[in-house]
């Protein structure tokens, strides 16, 4: 195949399909989803036709390894996995390590719970991913990449499988690509549930056949990594960025963004969120615009309380900073994450305390057991948080949770001890006074912890007596048309009265 | 301990040959295993230890410190419940609850009809349709506690 192949393709398709733009919010500006709900995933032909495939003829034909890696590096991109290394200078370091075997990774195994962004661009756009990773192998001189994508993703494996398939038949992945004595091949592995190999060297350990268990760093992959040869390991949004700053250039790359964090990022907008879905917005938009803006304010118009970032790793946002910018080095300054990209809005009915316990109960679960502080730390953090959801906690916990939550954070061996107790800090550091409600007050203002919540009628009540004849423990008393009563001594908490209430008028606090 | 029969023998096999020449072969033959036989049974083990030369004690390893792998059996149908942040914040827990009442199994267990497993599950990825459950290889959002029984009972 050569370019004017390459071209007869596009002219053809473009001529018999016609693509549609679908519906962004004007301050969206779409480069790795530019072709998501655009094409037909499955055909190669329209991915040509929205320019694929050219930047990697660009790249075999007219540049050297070390010209692809400039201009990575001089477009300033980062990494989008989470923790932002500058992508050309890995890619820099693979290539000066001289070795006869190199590898690229893909890394898919997008554990954050809440988040899909690696999901969506697997399945609607998979040439892009293996487009980047065959330039990122050209550049530093690999010729075997792996995608290793989650097990809970099987859409995704496939439409990418049937993307490679399709790659290799018309000759753009396998041996002498485009005539260029360069051979690249790519090959799916599958995840099989572990959060923790979202990690570098789990990762590795995993396609190796072992227990997906981290190693100390250095010796780094891009030195000593997948079958001891030298290893890029890049996020799929990462090297989905790639073909776009070859055919536009770095400046193009750098026109959005922030100084530091040029580009844009794809977010996973969900929770309590009215136009919740996937968003790819410049770097540095301020919090306030993605959730008012393009996502349109709170569900049910509850008041905002906390935005989710960077899943089990991050921390939180609240209503004082939703005029900070939002990029790598601002995220981590406020004390919560970019991380692969997850946004999680929650509204006043969320309690923060709960959260923190519920993320702390997913790293307890996905700590893999290597390094001490994180196997034992996290699950003693746990255990903290829930005599605190309980009731049972006193302020001499909270401050030993704290303080636990430092040392876990400083001596843990990977990224996931590392940065568990992010959620706990961050929450504490934002919503203090409800952790001291929790303790002192023995109360769940949100009404989210069992043992601290209490069922109340409020002045809504009509008096239609459907609570008091549906309660199980007959404790709400009242006349027809007089507002109800509910005895909280011998209310048991079923939510029965709630669910019956025809006015709206139970509320639990 | 029973031994495999010359069925299995010949699944496990084909499933050897596929990828032995592979570099790192285990997790995708761990990953076959698993999806034919529903299981990586103790003698599946000893049976692959042999033809892959890998201990068997590192084999067992691999398959406990994953959890898409189990040694027991599993029910046809795997049931798994977001439980993601997304899920989580939109009542998720009411949801599996209410599976958990309806099957009278907890986590990771097997109905007696060998029907449906609850899996421990994290995230589905389609948070923006929260709060969502997986069936097999389907995945169900937008649910309410009320629409459960009749996606179940879909597999019954």
């Amino acid at each position: 195949m050569d370019k004017n192949t390459l071209n007869d393709i596009k002219n053809d398709t473009l001529n018999s399909v016609s693509f549609s733009s679908p519906k962004t919010h004007k301050k969206e500006v779409r480069r790795v989803l530019r072709n998501c709900d655009v094409i037909d995933a499955l055909s190669i032909t329209e991915y040509i036709a929205r320019d694929g495939y050219f930047a990697l003829y660009q790249v075999l034909k007219s540049y050297k390894p070390q010209g692809v890696i400039e201009i990575i590096s001089s477009s300033g991109l980062r990494g989008r996995g989470g923790g932002g290394f500058p992508t050309g200078l890995k890619w820099n370091f693979a290539y000066q390590n001289e070795s006869e075997n190199k590898y690229i990774i893909c890394n898919a195994d997008e554990g954050d719970p809440g988040a899909f962004m690696d999901r969506s661009i697997l399945e609607k756009d998979p040439h892009s991913v293996i487009e980047g990773m065959i330039i990122a192998g050209y550049a530093v001189g690999a010729n075997m990449g792996y995608v290793y994508i989650r097990a809970e993703y099987p859409v995704a494996a496939k439409n990418l499988q049937i993307a490679i398939d399709s790659a290799k038949d018309n000759k753009i992945l396998g041996k002498n690509i485009f005539e260029s004595n360069f051979d690249f091949d790519v090959e799916i592995r599958l995840g099989a549930g572990a959060f923790v190999c979202g990690e570098e060297t789990a990762l590795i350990a995993s396609i190796e056949g072992k227990r997906g268990m981290p190693n100390i760093k250095p010796p780094y992959p891009a030195k000593n990594g997948l079958f001891k040869s030298p290893t890029i390991i890049n996020n799929v949004e990462t090297l989905a960025n790639v073909p776009q700053i070859i055919l536009n250039g770095a400046d193009w790359f750098r026109e959005v963004g922030t100084d530091d964090s040029p580009g844009t990022k794809v977010f996973a907008l969900a929770g309590k969120i009215k136009n919740g879905g996937l968003i790819e917005v410049p770097m540095g938009i301020t919090l306030g615009e993605i959730i008012d803006d393009i996502g349109g304010g709170v569900f049910n118009n509850r008041r905002f309380k906390a935005a989710l970032t960077g899943g089990p790793s991050g921390g939180c946002l609240t209503y004082k900073h939703v005029n900070e910018k939002i990029d790598f080095d601002n995220l981590t300054l406020l004390g919560s994450m970019m991380g692969s990209g997850g946004m999680i809005v929650l509204d006043d009915t969320d309690c923060m305390v709960d959260i923190a316990w519920f993320y702390l109960d997913f790293t307890v679960d996905e700590s893999c057991g290597k390094c001490t502080p994180c196997r034992e730390g996290t699950k003693r953090m746990y255990g903290i948080l829930d005599k605190i959801t309980k009731g049972d906690g006193t302020l001499y916990d909270l401050e030993k949770l704290e303080r636990l939550a430092y040392t876990v954070k400083n001596t843990s061996l990977c990224g996931l001890g590392k940065t568990a107790p992010n959620p706990v800090l961050s929450t504490i550091k934002n919503f203090r006074d409800e952790y001291i409600s929790h303790i002192e007050n023995l109360r769940c203002e949100s009404g989210v912890c069992y043992n601290l919540c209490y069922y109340f009628v409020n002045s809504d009540c009509t008096g239609c007596t459907k609570c008091a004849r549906n309660c199980p423990v007959s404790c709400i008393s009242g006349d027809v048309r007089e507002l109800h009563v509910i005895d909280q001594e011998s209310c048991i908490k079923c939510g029965a009265c709630l669910r019956v209430c025809p006015a709206g008028a139970i509320e639990v606090r | 301990m029973a031994k495999v029969s010359k069925d299995e023998i010949s699944y496990l096999d084909e499933i050897v040959r596929k990828h032995s020449t592979k570099p790192g072969p285990l997790m995708p033959v761990l990953h076959d295993v698993q999806k034919t036989f529903g299981c990586v049974s103790y003698e599946a083990q000893k049976y692959l230890s042999k033809k892959l030369n890998i201990s068997c004690s590192e084999i067992y390893s691999v398959i406990t410190f994953y959890s898409q792998f189990s040694v027991k059996p599993r029910g046809k149908y795997s049931i798994g419940v977001c439980m993601g942040t997304a899920c989580y914040v939109k009542g998720s827990q009411r949801i599996l609850d209410k599976v958990f009442s309806l099957l009278n199994v907890g986590i990771g267990e097997t109905t007696p009809d060998g029907l449906f497993t609850i899996a421990p599950t994290r995230c589905l990825g389609d948070c923006s349709k929260a709060p969502a459950l997986m069936i097999g290889d389907e995945v169900y959002s937008n649910l309410s506690v009320d629409s459960v029984e009749d996606i179940i009972d879909k597999y019954r």
